[in-house]
């Protein structure tokens, strides 16, 4: 099953390394990995998502907690949660065809962000399904390039992951 | 005061109480050599080859309660320490490990001597640093003892350039150390070990199922009171052994692969098995599937939640010290009017019993012609009083010292279970010898592993460790022969060595006494001559029987209750 984990860690160089080695060493997949800072410049914030059993979802979690400089760990996925992804997607548009692409975009909130006589980028954030469903909506053979962050996410209310 | 980054790593040393460490030197070490050189309390062990330093520095703190220090340079030093490292990560050895490093400003730019230690070893340490400012070295040496040793025991690299190690800086060397993503566990949750002493006094089977966590956490008197109030079986494994005195009755032997019968029978059929400090390993249970089809329930206490229910199902999980916890699970079973139902017990030890007869004890078919590797090992125990501290490489020689020699007391058994690593022993031995002046240490060893750091009876000679080397030698690779025997129709495929050094020679050429032992009658006169000797290293190359098995044996990918006794072959 789909899983959706967040993570507070250590802002120090080698610490995404160590997440990242623990899956590979362990054969747990990646589906995606987001991290960046948080407010606090000590601290980064990870959001993974991965897939597996119950067993290998407890495993992870509790491998996770085991590394030094993850403070904490929280599966999304447990509770209410909100997850988001920013896709860039260049596709080939002239003429007619550009109308139609902006319309599809425009269906799943995405807006234009660079136009070409020949390309059109759209950005579009949503969730990870959405956003596939937004390049099955599309011909297949006018993308040009596909970019995802991968999902970040989120608890809803007062489900919250801090120090 | 002001120092300089390499003296700042030494004072640390002395502060945390360092008395030995083991290390080779280099040049991207070379001032810490000399912050070392201009200094008495620590004091350095020059070993031959980098592994050794570690694999010393591992039997060190595993025959005391101390952290084991090893101190290596960059690029191949840290390169060879790397198989020690991991040796003691499996075994969660609380050890920190000095490695210099190329300097700052040259890392990355693939410098003479260069290579990524902390990412080579990222995934065999429990957590590694790169010094990147002289004034983080003394924190940064407080944070890997206090990693090294608190939680789970493991090792942890400090990698230092050789710039940052010249470079000076005011010195203080923190009190206390407060790591906030790092938290380790001390009591059990309360309801949970309520849970447990309920289950088990319910048990009309119940059996303790005790690890090297017992022994790291200095928890056998504990597991001893424990088991002798629950008056329950009690099996301890590889790691384990010393945890609970063997020469008990209440103990039934090792578990596992080469466990006895009623060990393997007892964790197969009991109806609550309570783990302590033990991790369900493919060499103890064997085929996973196979164990779970018999319904049991199972208490497991570790200090790392990662390691229950990673193999096995767990009802009733703990998570805490072990020394803690079990004076909980004392307290509460104390205070307990219920008491273990006594016609259960005994209907229970009845059944155990039968299993002891059915596998016959621990037993091997002795030669007046030819040395049985057993023999010696018994030997062995008898003229030590079994008072020895024993250390073992990997193969069938470590069985049989596991099997044969009675651990009543822990830290006596030095032998690397988890990573299963070849050349381990002599090398530990020396770190034995060197924290436990006086006391005798024999490293069980055989022709094939010894050699893979035979190197270390220098070392042995620069520092006067008195080591005793029983070495048995039976020309093959004998664990590997004994597969090749039983699961591939008998093709010894590169398991016989040919072309073997004359070993009392090679003792000899050493500075060493060499003994070398053929008739199963020199066997106690040889043990009895070297054992003697308080103040040599012997070196005894008994000519053991190429053909001799280890049993039992519960094969690879099998059950507890599929176990081959000697004369199922």
């Amino acid at each position: 099953m789909r899983h959706i984990i967040s993570l507070l860690m250590e802002n120090e160089a080698g610490a995404l390394s160590r997440v990242a080695g623990l899956f590979s060493a362990r054969g747990y997949n990646i589906e995606s990995l987001a991290v960046a800072p948080t407010e606090d410049p000590t601290l980064s914030r990870m959001t993974i998502v991965t897939s597996g059993s119950d067993a290998v979802i407890e495993q992870i979690n509790k491998q996770l907690n085991k590394l030094i400089d993850v403070a904490a760990v929280m599966d999304l996925s447990e509770g209410e949660h909100l997850e988001r992804e920013l896709m860039l997607v260049k596709v080939r548009a002239e003429g007619a065809m550009c109308d139609e692409i902006k319309r599809v975009a425009k269906g799943f909130h995405g807006r234009v962000i660079d136009e070409s006589n020949s390309t059109c980028t759209i950005e579009l954030t949503d969730t990870c399904a959405k956003l596939d469903e937004f390049l099955q909506a599309i011909d297949r053979k006018l993308i040009l390039e596909t970019v995802r962050t991968g999902a970040s996410g989120i608890g809803c209310g007062e489900r919250i992951l801090k120090l | 005061m002001e120092l300089t980054g390499a003296e700042i790593a030494i004072r640390c040393l002395q502060e945390e109480g360092v008395e030995y460490i083991f290390g080779y030197p280099g040049g991207a070490v070379l001032h810490i050599y000399d912050a070392l050189f201009q200094q008495d309390k620590v004091k350095h062990i020059l070993v031959r080859h980098e592994q050794a330093a570690v694999h010393a520095a591992d039997g060190y703190a595993r025959s005391s309660e101390n952290v084991g220090v090893a101190l290596v340079t960059s690029g191949p030093g840290i390169t060879n320490a790397v198989t020690g490292i991991a040796t003691a990560y499996m075994d969660s050895i609380p050890m920190v490990i000095i490695s210099g490093q190329v300097p700052s400003y040259a890392i990355g730019e693939d410098a003479f001597q260069e290579v990524d230690a902390v990412g080579i070893t990222r995934p065999c340490v429990k957590h590694n640093f790169l010094v990147k400012d002289v004034k983080d070295i003394a924190l940064t040496i407080k944070k890997a003892f206090y990693l090294a040793k608190s939680g789970r025991p493991g090792p942890v690299l400090v990698d230092i350039p050789k710039d940052i190690s010249n470079q000076k800086t005011a010195y203080a060397y923190p009190a206390s150390v407060n790591i906030r993503s790092y938290n380790p566990v001390g009591k059990g949750d309360s309801a949970q070990i309520k849970r447990a002493v309920q289950m088990l006094l319910e048990a009309k089977r119940p059996m303790v199922y005790a690890g090297g966590g017992v022994v790291l956490a200095g928890a056998s008197a504990q597991l001893t009171e424990f088991v002798r109030l629950l008056g329950a079986p009690c099996t301890n494994t590889l790691m384990g052994l010393g945890g609970y005195p063997a020469t008990d009755k209440l103990f039934v032997g090792m578990p596992g692969m080469h466990g006895t019968y009623e060990a393997c029978m007892a964790m197969q059929y009991c109806d609550v098995l309570i783990a302590i400090g033990a991790r369900f390993d493919d060499r103890v249970i064997g085929n996973v599937e196979h164990f779970a089809q018999v319904p049991r329930k199972i208490i497991h206490i570790d200090i790392d939640p990662s390691s229950i229910a990673k193999r096995v199902k767990v009802d009733v999980p703990v998570v805490g010290d072990l020394k803690l916890v079990l004076g909980q699970l004392l307290g509460e079973l104390r205070s307990s009017k219920q008491k273990p139902n006594a016609s259960d017990m005994a209907t229970w030890w009845k059944q155990v019993d039968e299993w002891r007869v059915k596998g016959g004890g621990l037993r091997y078919k002795n030669s007046t012609e030819i040395i049985k590797p057993q023999y010696v090992i018994e030997k062995l125990y008898e003229i030590t009083a079994g008072d020895a501290f024993i250390t073992s490489d990997v193969g069938q020689h470590q069985m049989w010292a596991a099997q044969y020699y009675k651990f009543n007391k822990p830290r006596r058994w030095i032998n690397s279970g988890g990573l299963g690593t070849m050349g381990f022993g002599l090398p530990a031995a020396m770190g034995v010898q060197l924290i436990n002046p006086g006391a005798t240490v024999a490293c069980v060893t055989g022709e094939g592993s010894i050699q893979m750091n035979i190197q270390e009876l220098s070392t042995c000679k620069q520092f006067h460790l008195p080591i005793k080397v029983v070495s048995l030698n039976n020309r093959y690779l004998g664990m590997v022969r004994q597969w090749q025997e039983f699961f591939h129709g008998n093709r010894y495929s590169e398991s016989y060595m040919d072309a073997l050094p004359d070993f009392v020679k090679l003792a000899e050429a050493y500075g060493h006494i060499g003994i070398r032992i053929d008739k199963p009658s020199d066997v106690e006169p040889a043990l009895k001559e070297a054992f003697a000797r308080k103040k040599d290293l012997v070196f005894m190359d008994f000519q053991t029987d190429p053909t001799e098995n280890v049993f039992p044996m519960v094969p690879g990918g099998k059950g507890l209750s599929e176990v081959i006794l000697a004369e199922d072959l």
